[in-house]
């Protein structure tokens, strides 16, 4: 240590100040970061680029390009089809989202209270959905609602059978079926990450809470709540990330149908940038989701960063 | 503490409940595979017949080679540059490091969508579309924001003392990198291996339009999605079993590496 110090008092540096060697710009440092950044130039922001580009033009991909102006973005908006194929990513973002968050957050709030026994396999087996890909996800999901799956065979059990049906088949329940599948994909995440944030939570808080007399619930707004901030953040934005972009689980569901029922915005870029050859109004989606994403994140950021002379006082309050 | 015993019961009901939730796709998938055998024999039969028509009609040995060719591929050169970059941005005064930070904090929440068109066209002019570099390539790209970010912070709470009793030794700053560093790296490594692999393993937009023809290339969960569309609609049987199969590796892989990843992933999310 005391060498360290020696050091840092011979190059000149202020002894508080933690990485001396930090201290002047270091042009060959960009060889440590270029191999990272020419990947993520290349193969990432140039084809953003790109895709701005592509979407001011009338493009087959073939011909020659015919410069737009804002009429692809107009479309996006005006556009019957995309307006619903947007509303239909809002339904889903309270499936994606919101209900997995809530689900999560009951659940933790519930389990903050106890000694779980089993945690770890717990943890492994709800984390389990997040583990499988889109497609696997996908397989099992028309087997379970399928006409003839285990959903159907249950109500017909019960007695139910008038609401038995090809549940993803069907223009009334194919968007909220695939909306539940999400939420079954992204509850389990939610708690885990839950799960991780309660344990940093020092338990005399709660035996504190306990000796006030505070009940389950006034526990779980005044101390659980508040102190999962971060989690809840990161939360909200892996989900709703999940919901807005979400394109192989409708793929291999529904491909967007039946009729229209189901439609995204993914489902459209795909389809007018490899299927109906309309390069321009395929990359203006892409690019307006990719706002929508940015700003979305932006807000949830904002909304619950860490504040933590509010967050205290918030904890009193409550 | 003093919770009636009443409520821990019922929460640990709640919680098994969550759980055979969570379990009982895969397992109603598992238990459709199993049954039907192949569709030969008639229902009421258990065995492993569906198996061997996904296996011999969907080309699956090919596509599982195939995705672990692309996702140990992708996982080594990440973790390679991203190691590099998370260094430099952690311990040097890199010009425009702040920027950059914020481009590849941009890059973590990107859609793959408003890349791949273009992706396509590039790629398609190198004539490496339906090619192995077709998914490795971008997949690197959209891979270097996580494992930068995820190896600066690693880097950044190593104590600084320890780098500079290396420097004083004598040690170059690749050396430090190499000597000191690295090794006390390798579990956040593992992490960030295992995560990028997961995440490698199961893309699926990029597969479908980079490599739409070429089946030798196809990764599993392209081949599953073509072979449970068109033809394979009418035999949820043997598209069962092929989603056993896609699904097989990444299960195995998740039970032996649980622990790490789930820790990682929470820890890492919020940092």
């Amino acid at each position: 240590m005391a060498v360290t110090v020696a050091e840092r008092e011979a190059v000149g540096a202020a002894p508080r100040v933690r990485r001396p060697a930090a201290s002047r710009p270091s042009w060959s440092s960009l060889l440590y970061v270029a191999p990272a950044l020419a990947f993520f130039a290349v193969f990432v922001v140039v084809p953003i680029v790109q895709s701005v580009r592509i979407s001011f033009y009338d493009w087959d991909g073939i011909s020659v390009a015919t410069p737009a102006g804002l009429s692809n973005y107009a479309a996006v908006f005006s556009d019957p089809d995309l307006r619903q194929a947007l509303g239909h990513s809002l339904v889903l973002l309270v499936f994606y989202a919101a209900l997995p968050v809530l689900i999560g957050l009951l659940l933790a709030g519930a389990m903050s209270r106890i000694r779980i026994h089993g945690l770890t396999t717990l943890r492994a087996v709800l984390f389990l959905p997040q583990v499988l890909s889109s497609v696997v996800v996908a397989v099992a999901w028309r087997g379970i609602l399928a006409d003839d799956g285990p959903v159907n065979a249950v109500l017909r059990a019960v007695g139910l059978g008038g609401l038995a049906r090809t549940w993803l088949g069907d223009f009334g329940t194919a968007l909220p079926s695939i909306g539940l599948i999400g939420t079954w994909v992204e509850y389990g995440l939610c708690m885990v990450l839950f799960l991780a944030g309660i344990a940093t939570i020092d338990r005399s808080l709660y035996e504190a809470a306990r000796l006030d007399g505070a009940g389950a619930l006034r526990e779980f707004t005044a101390i659980t709540l508040p102190a999962l901030r971060p989690q809840i953040s990161i939360a909200l934005i892996l989900t709703i990330t999940f919901a807005l972009r979400n394109f192989d689980l409708i793929w291999n569901t529904t491909r967007g149908g039946p009729g229209t029922s189901t439609t995204v915005p993914s489902v459209f870029v795909y389809q007018d940038a490899f299927q109906d050859r309309a390069l321009g109004q395929a990359s203006a989606l892409a690019v307006v989701l990719t706002v929508l994403i940015l700003v979305v994140v932006g807000i949830v950021q904002l909304a619950l960063r860490e504040r933590p002379e509010r967050r205290a006082g918030k904890g009193v309050r409550a | 503490m003093r919770v009636a015993r009443s409520e821990s019961v019922l929460t640990h009901a709640v919680l098994i409940v969550a759980a055979l939730v969570a379990a009982f796709p895969l397992a109603s998938v598992i238990v459709t595979s199993l049954g039907g055998d192949g569709g030969a024999s008639g229902a009421g039969s258990v065995g492993f017949g569906n198996y061997v028509e996904a296996w011999t009609q969907g080309g699956f040995g090919s596509a599982l080679l195939s995705s672990a060719v692309v996702a140990i591929t992708v996982v080594v050169v990440t973790a390679a540059v991203a190691c590099l970059a998370g260094y430099a941005l952690a311990h040097m005064r890199v010009p425009g490091g702040r920027i950059l930070l914020g481009l590849l904090l941009i890059g973590l929440v990107l859609p793959y969508e408003v890349t791949v068109l273009p992706l396509y066209q590039m790629l398609a002019g190198w004539g490496l579309v339906d090619t192995y570099g077709a998914l490795i390539l971008p997949q690197v790209g959209l891979s270097v924001p996580l494992g930068v970010f995820w190896m600066r912070s690693f880097f950044a709470s190593v104590p600084t003392e320890l780098l500079e009793a290396a420097r004083i030794d004598g040690a170059g700053r690749f050396r430090i990198l190499r000597s000191v560093l690295m090794p006390v790296a390798m579990p956040a490594v593992a992490t960030l291996a295992t995560i990028l692999f997961l995440f490698t393993w199961n893309e699926f937009l990029l597969a479908l339009v980079l490599v739409p023809q070429n089946q030798a290339v196809q990764t599993a969960p392209l081949s599953l999605s073509f072979f449970s569309g068109a033809q394979h609609g009418a035999q949820p049987d043997v598209t069962a079993a092929a989603a056993v199969l896609v699904a097989l590796p990444i299960v195995v892989a998740y039970v032996v590496l649980q622990r790490r990843l789930i820790t990682g992933l929470t820890e890492g999310a919020v940092k």
